[in-house]
């Protein structure tokens, strides 16, 4: 290894949302990062460029505030305040509401808006270095640091590697890290909306024999313009007509979906897709190499909670390594890895079950499978340990608590 | 081991290779150490707490040792000492064998610490006194222990801190150390003697003999859920400080 005047604690390959988070979490707490991303920082938050918007659970929020990203971000929060579960709109629907009226389910954000907050506050943190447009072309772990070597020659060192690149992450791959994975032949398609009527700070998840169609309550626009998020599941044969869809035809196959919930859709952004599937990894560490967000695990199955996922495997990944620091062990310790793998390992696992058991249930046609599924709703409703479960993992305050995610 | 000072400066350039390969084997977290590796977090926890109860330094800094002088007395690989060094402390390691010596000053080079290795018996070396000194898991291999006792409050500054962890000499550990863990292979085989194990009343005794008091011991004890841990169980394994003044109060 060449030059080491600037090994950092941290390499985080991959700067999404939950590599950048990571990196601002552990510049909180003195570590020093890389963070390498492809992309063009500019392309990344341009307008349009990722239609997705994500719920940030309670525990997510304490983690922003924690790290002090909420004053940012707290203008342009949409609280959701229910959760109306339906299949296909019939009667017997199925609501989430907090027990105390002045608690949320979380809030919602567009991905943009994150982005954008994350990006100031690291441009503000001289701990962070960051590398944008960035290809790695070698990656290197050994028994005392890692490094990799970028497409322009540069060479970047630290204590520990983490693979943040998203569910396609070239990091895991390389370290031969296996995942269980079965394609559901079925795809989200992802786009903003604006609607005459108000959403009333409602969250909606709409089964269809298809998958989940799912509305998600965005902020209104500076002119009062009504907003949704929608994530809507099809099937991967339909996926390209309805990508391909006129605005015009797009707005009625919606309307036909939603009905008049919030009045007539008025516009439809940009649309993107989103393959779905059963994705888990059995580990989620290697020789000083820690996985986190959609890199270690799959999706969730409430819409627009994988964020969430991620960002508890932030709070926890942080705290073993503050853990580490304070002890005089490295980042790149093995038991602090082997520490994080069995505090994330399970509750990732739990996730994917879920996703996998919705999908089923969710999943199959026909009037009887539509009678199960209202029945199955209906157990969710006098169940209160299933429904507590779905509350929980909604506020995202399930499972053991790191400390960053604690108010 | 004539004159074990000289140990290191004999080291020829093929040893150098094998002390290398002998350090990777003892670093390896899952290799023949893997039970000394998870000991590691455990006793450091205890001993980060006795530093910044010791000193009065902050539970959050990275460096509490800083300016301090740390002798590990039978410091293996370097598991102990490179933490040490970590947190800011000028640190001396000292063991038996040489090979152990060597392969931890194999590693610390490659972790680019800065740590004196010192091959051979404590009582032969003239190094002065240290802030803490430290002995885990030694003083159960020691045939005379009254004497090694002597030799660590001997290296120990007047209001320096020594902290020591070992075996207890009970039913439960002539059980489970000695015969199931060396069994299967958790513990490398004739590691323990458990007739040479020391209770913390004998511990006590020993380290009052030489002017020191005793901590309350604390256990650290093993659940399928939790693995190694600080616990009031002090029935398999415990940690102790000692001091010469009494400890301050929690
Ligand atoms: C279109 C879309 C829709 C989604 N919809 C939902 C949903 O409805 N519900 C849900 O729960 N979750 C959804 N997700 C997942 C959710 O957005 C993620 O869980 C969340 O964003 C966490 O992402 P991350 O930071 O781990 O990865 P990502 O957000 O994927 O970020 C990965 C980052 O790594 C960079 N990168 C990728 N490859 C490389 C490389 N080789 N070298 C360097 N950098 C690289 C990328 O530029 C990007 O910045 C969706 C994801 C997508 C893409």
């Amino acid at each position: 290894m060449s030059d080491t005047s600037d090994r950092r604690d941290l390499l985080i390959l991959g700067g999404g949302l939950v590599g950048m988070t990571l990196a601002l979490a552990a510049a909180k707490k003195g570590m020093t990062s890389h963070v390498v991303d492809r992309a063009d920082p500019a392309d990344l938050t341009a307008e349009g460029f990722d239609g997705r918007a994500s719920a940030i659970s309670t525990a997510s929020w304490n983690l922003f505030t924690n790290i002090g990203l909420a004053q940012r971000l707290e203008a342009d929060a949409s609280p959701i305040s229910k959760i109306a579960v339906s299949d296909q709109l019939k009667p017997g629907q199925l609501d989430f509401v907090p027990d105390d009226p002045a608690d949320t389910l979380g809030r919602m954000f567009a991905n943009r808006t994150l982005r954008l907050a994350l990006f100031e506050a690291a441009k503000d943190e001289p701990l962070i270095h960051w590398h944008a447009r960035a290809g790695v072309i070698e990656r290197r772990r050994g028994e005392h640091g890692v490094s990799v070597r970028l497409a322009d020659g540069k060479e970047l060192e630290a204590s520990l590697m983490i693979g943040a690149e998203g569910r396609g992450s070239p990091t895991r791959e390389d370290a031969g890290i296996a995942m269980a994975n079965w394609q559901y032949d079925h795809r989200a398609i992802i786009a903003g909306l604006t609607h005459e009527k108000p959403h009333g700070q409602v969250a909606w998840e709409i089964f269809y024999p298809a998958g989940p169609f799912a509305l998600l309550p965005l902020k209104d626009d500076a002119d009062g313009t009504h907003r949704s998020a929608l994530v809507w599941t099809v099937a991967e044969r339909d996926a390209a007509g309805v990508l391909k869809l006129g605005d015009r035809a797009f707005t009625a196959e919606v309307e036909k979906r939603m009905g008049r919930l919030f009045g007539a859709i008025t516009g439809v952004g940009p649309r993107s897709s989103y393959p779905l599937g059963f994705h888990h990894t059995a580990t989620i560490t290697a020789e000083r190499l820690a996985l986190v967000g959609d890199a270690a695990h799959g999706i969730h199955p409430i819409a627009g909670q994988g964020l969430n996922l991620g960002l508890r495997d932030v709070g926890a990944l942080v705290q073993v390594l503050d853990d580490n620091l304070r002890l005089g062990l490295e980042p790149g310790e093995a038991q602090g890895l082997a520490r994080y793998e069995r505090w994330r390992g399970l509750d990732a696992f739990m996730v994917a079950l879920a996703t996998d058991g919705l999908t089923r249930l969710f999943g199959v046609p026909g009037e009887t499978a539509s009678a199960v599924r209202r029945f199955g709703m209906a157990g969710v409703q006098r169940l209160p340990v299933l429904k507590d479960w779905f509350m929980d993992e909604a506020r995202g305050v399930s499972g053991d608590m790191p400390d960053l995610l604690v108010a | 081991m004539a004159d074990a000072r000289k140990a290191k400066l004999t080291i020829r350039e093929d040893e150098a290779a094998h002390f290398g390969a002998l350090a990777a084997e003892w670093w390896d977290p899952a290799g023949s150490s893997a039970m000394l590796h998870r000991l590691n977090p455990v006793r450091l926890a205890f001993l980060r707490e006795a530093i910044d109860l010791h000193w009065g330094t902050s539970i959050e800094g990275r460096r509490p040792l800083a300016g301090k002088l740390s002798l590990d007395v039978g410091c293996g690989a370097g598991l102990l000492c490179e933490p040490l060094a970590r947190m800011g402390a000028e640190v001396t390691g000292i063991d038996a064998a040489p090979e152990n010596t060597a392969a931890a000053a194999a590693h610390a080079e490659g972790a680019k610490l800065d740590i004196r290795y010192m091959a051979g018996e404590l009582a032969e070396q003239d190094i002065g006194t240290f802030d803490l000194v430290t002995a885990m898991e030694v003083i159960e291999h020691v045939a005379d222990k009254p004497a090694f006792v002597a030799q660590l409050v001997r290296h120990l500054a007047e209001d320096g801190l020594l902290v020591l962890s070992t075996p207890n000499r009970t039913a439960q550990s002539r059980l489970l150390l000695v015969g199931a863990a060396e069994a299967v292979g958790a513990i490398p085989r004739g590691t323990h003697h458990w007739s040479d194990f020391v209770t913390p009343e004998e511990l006590a005794d020993l380290l009052g003999a030489e002017g020191l008091k005793m901590s309350e011991p604390r256990g650290i004890a093993f659940s399928p859920f939790k693995g190694l841990h600080l616990s009031d169980d002090t029935s398999l394994n415990y940690i102790v400080t000692a001091r010469r003044t009494a400890p301050p109060s929690t």
